[in-house]
């Protein structure tokens, strides 16, 4: 990877650099092998783990702990577990494949997904040799299984505000854990759980602690509301007798390891909003398809097209979205040597690199699926509330996606968060990108936008790019350390850079597809890409407007907006019309295509 | 044991099928093991697995055959042969087939030979029989049971719902009916194992044969789409004035009585 690469690959780049296609990867890029994985986890899933989804959503957890077993045996627990531990070291695209065709399984992903990823991780990541040793074989084979422990009654979005603390024995050979661990995914059956105490009620620490150990038990089963086929019970910890050789990490560095098992966790579940969308509109378009109303099809009707349009462009942006940053992981993680790649340390890094990408995609890829899922349940009438119909618990399932692994506000909060700390630390030249966009806005002309495909997008792209840098740098400048308070001004901040990425990524993916295989091959998504882009850059600039309403007055505002009207000048695209034409390709394959 | 499947490809039984100027559209469909032929992998693999030896899975195709072999290889057989004819041979049919395996066995020691009952496409069913009877063997189609010992197997064949009971000395050849197993699916170490596995390629020249050897002895004259099925009709009124009516559709309108 050479130099100018370098800073391609860093992350929250993509607002300030201009990529192109080959800069990226997608799922075109998919090899055989990706392929057959992802057959292998959905012939699992839909032939072994959908026959027990009744049993499951019963509470039945004998059957999670046989299916995950049988999981491990086809490899499905050891994708991110090194080979010298018993796993397989795919590579991130693989085990995202894996996490992808396991959204069909409802709240059984969330049961896989809190094994392999929150749970197993943290030992793969952080855990000594001694402790890699004793734990992650059996891991990945199923033998043991994981979860993880961090959310208290009192503490959510505020995690560092743990009161569970730890206390080494006199002996010196056990900490002393006590406190109470909420909302803990798979804790019925689990054999392991990564649980955060501070020790000496100061110092935030994680812990490997096991269930057999003296002090440890769970509480009565939740009644959720959906994804009730994973198992959700408190920890209670009593005086729970751990021993020291299982403090996990170092002493007061447990935030280190929460905050990168958070990464992990948001764009697994970004992923696993995305499968489940392409279920959901699966679900949608056969439903339409087969259900007849004044003796026609309903997806006859340009209604009925209009919502499969809609959910078909939102779906391929969010997709492109998510494994570009998987992709991203793959880049990085391909400029370190074997040395490094071996150290679990260096492997979180270089998915924290991506923690902006990582929230992002956590945020649109779970309103993703609440907006299909919501829209599938629609175009089902009265039958999609029923719960005969997969749809129902689709819905049900998909609403917690957007609480957890930081709710979907916090992660917002963050974004811009971020991107303002790796300014100021120089990482990201975003201030002066702003500060001659102020200057180049006063002299700015129109700008003649060519007739070939995916130009009038990439245009948009470029000016919402700046609409994000005035945004941005006007409330910076107005707020500056203080612009931590101005939240509704960060969200919308949150949101336009949310959609840059996701418009970015589905125009990147088309122009890289076109390259490979032609246009004539890639109409549909040349048709996802015009949709998305000009409805987003729709959003985005409402968000400006509110924005820079709320952060200027008087003559600034008005020089503000015209420069803003500068921005959004452009001939928009017919979105009624590409949406029945997208809708058409749906309803002929009666799923989600690309 | 020297094990052999024949295996072949065919759309994924999800896909639409779409007829345009007489042929079949294949141009964007997604290809699977055709299902009969997974049954034979599967069985392959679990006799090696008992007796020892070596299953080698042959096709006949083209270049995107590679990925049902590497599947079979995933799934655990250990060797794999791609026959690609698609620069030289423009029409087959079950003769050309059977013409060209005969002549890649003629050097083979085969033990066993394993192939689906039919493909899902054409299904002719013939390819095996008549591989069987060109090679000399015995062979027993539709099983749904394989006990091997020494050099004898025990076989139970499905006839129209009834069960056979056959003993039959190797080498055989079996093709292979639903119920014989369960196919696994490919294991994730699989999949990353197959990648490794020796994969030839032949073309029919390299088996000394040319066009003119495989000149197909049928000829496809149309191919067509089932008519769409009518929506049913419900009769209504008293039981004997229904009976009355249906009898009457079934002589004048069905013409079946």
């Amino acid at each position: 990877m050479g130099e100018t690469k370098e800073s391609l690959f860093k992350g929250g780049a993509f607002l300030i650099e201009d990529l192109t296609g080959e800069d990226i990867i997608t799922p075109e890029d998919f090899t055989d092998e990706h392929k057959m994985i992802a057959k292998t986890t959905e012939d699992f899933v839909v032939g072994d783990v959908l026959p027990k989804v009744d049993n499951l959503e019963n509470h039945e957890f004998e059957h999670s702990v046989e299916l995950l077993k049988k999981a491990g045996e086809l490899g499905l627990l050891g994708a991110d577990v090194p080979e010298e531990y018993g796993g397989l070291a795919l590579d991130k695209i693989s085990s995202s494949l894996i996490t992808e065709k396991f959204a069909r399984a409802g709240g059984f992903s969330i049961t896989h997904g809190a094994h392999v990823g929150i749970g197993s991780l943290p030992i793969v990541f952080f855990g000594n040799d001694e402790q890699k040793e004793k734990y992650l074989p059996k891991l990945a084979t199923g033998e043991l299984l994981a979860a993880y422990a961090l959310t208290e009654p009192s503490s959510g979005s505020d995690a560092l505000g743990a009161k569970a603390t730890a206390k080494l024995n006199e002996a010196g050979t056990h900490y002393i854990l006590n406190g109470e661990k909420q909302w803990i995914t798979n804790s019925a059956f689990a054999d392991v759980f990564i649980v955060y105490a501070k020790i000496d009620g100061e110092h935030f620490s994680a812990f490997i602690v096991e269930r057999d150990y003296p002090g440890v038990s769970t509480g009565p089963e939740e009644k959720k509301m959906g994804i009730k086929s994973s198992s959700t019970r408190t920890l209670v910890l009593e005086d729970a007798e751990v021993p020291v050789e299982n403090l996990l990490g170092e002493k007061g560095r447990g935030h280190i390891i929460a905050f990168n098992i958070l990464n992990v966790g948001r764009y697994k579940l970004a992923i696993g909003g995305v499968g489940g969308a392409k279920r959901a509109l699966e679900l949608a378009v056969g439903y339409t398809n087969q259900r007849k109303q004044f003796n026609t099809p309903i997806s006859s009707f340009s209604l009925t097209k209009e919502k499969l349009g809609t959910m078909g462009a939102h779906t391929y942006a969010n997709e492109s979205a998510v494994y570009r940053t998987v992709g991203l992981f793959e880049q990085r993680m391909g400029s370190l040597t074997d040395e490094q790649l071996k150290d679990g340390r260096e492997v979180a890094r270089a998915i924290a690199e991506y923690q902006i990408e990582c929230s992002m995609n956590k945020y649109m890829c779970t309103e993703l699926l609440d907006f299909v899922a919501d829209e599938a349940v629609q175009l089902h009438g009265g039958y999609g509330f029923m719960q005969e119909y997969e749809v129902e618990r689709i819905y049900r399932d998909s609403r917690i996606n957007r609480i957890f692994e930081g709710t979907n506000e916090i992660n917002r909060l963050l974004v811009p968060g971020t991107l303002l700390k790796k300014a100021m630390k120089g990482e990201l030249p975003l201030f002066e990108k702003a500060t001659t966009l102020q200057e180049e806005l006063m002299m700015m002309m129109p700008e003649e936008v060519g007739t070939e495909t995916l130009e009038q997008e990439k245009y948009l792209v470029r000016n919402a790019k700046k609409m994000v840098l005035l945004g941005a740098g006007l409330a910076a400048q107005k707020y500056m350390q203080k612009i931590e308070q101005e939240q509704e001004i960060l969200v919308n901040l949150a949101d336009m850079v949310a959609e840059v990425y996701n418009m970015e990524s589905a125009i990147l993916r088309t122009e890289k597809a076109i390259q490979q295989s032609g246009e004539e091959k890639n109409n549909l998504k040349v048709l996802y890409t015009q949709v998305y882009v000009q409805e987003a850059f729709n959003r985005i600039e409402a968000d400006a407007k509110e924005t820079l309403i709320a952060v200027e007055e008087g003559d600034t505002l008005r020089m503000m907006l015209s420069s803003l009207r500068k921005l959004t000048r452009h001939t928009p695209t017919n979105v009624i019309a590409k949406k029945r034409e997208i809708a058409a390709q749906i309803i002929e394959a009666e799923k989600y295509i690309v | 044991m020297n094990i052999y499947v024949l295996l072949k490809k065919t759309f994924d039984t999800e896909e639409k099928i779409v007829v345009s100027n007489g042929q079949i559209e294949d141009d964007s469909a997604e290809f699977i093991i055709n299902p009969y032929d997974e049954y034979a992998v599967e069985e392959a693999i679990k006799q090696r697995d008992e007796h020892g030896g070596e299953v080698t899975v042959v096709t006949i195709g083209d270049e995107d055959s590679e990925k049902q072999l590497r599947t079979a290889l995933a799934m655990g057989a250990d060797k794999a042969v791609l026959i690609n004819t698609e620069d030289d041979l423009e029409d087959g049919d079950q003769f050309s087939t059977a013409k060209i395996l005969e002549t890649y066995f003629e050097d083979k020691d085969a033990d066993l030979i394993l192939a689906g009952n039919v493909a899902i496409d054409e299904a002719s069913g013939q390819v095996g029989p008549r591989l069987a009877t060109r090679l000399g063997i015995s062979y027993v189609t539709t099983i749904t049971g394989l006990t091997i010992s020494g050099d004898t197997a025990q076989i139970e064949k499905d006839v129209e719902g009834d069960v056979e009971k056959i003993e039959c000395p190797l080498p055989l050849l079996v093709t292979c009916q639903q119920g014989l197993n369960e196919p696994r699916y490919p294991s994730l170490p699989g999949i990353m194992k197959a990648k490794k596995k020796p994969l030839a390629e032949l073309e029919i020249d390299d088996l000394d044969l040319d066009e003119d050897d495989l000149e197909p002895k049928t000829k496809t004259l149309e191919i067509f789409m089932p008519q769409e099925k009518q929506a049913g009709r419900v009769l209504e009124g008293e039981p004997d004035a229904q009976v009355k009516e249906l009898v009457s559709l079934l002589k004048n309108e069905a013409k079946v009585l």
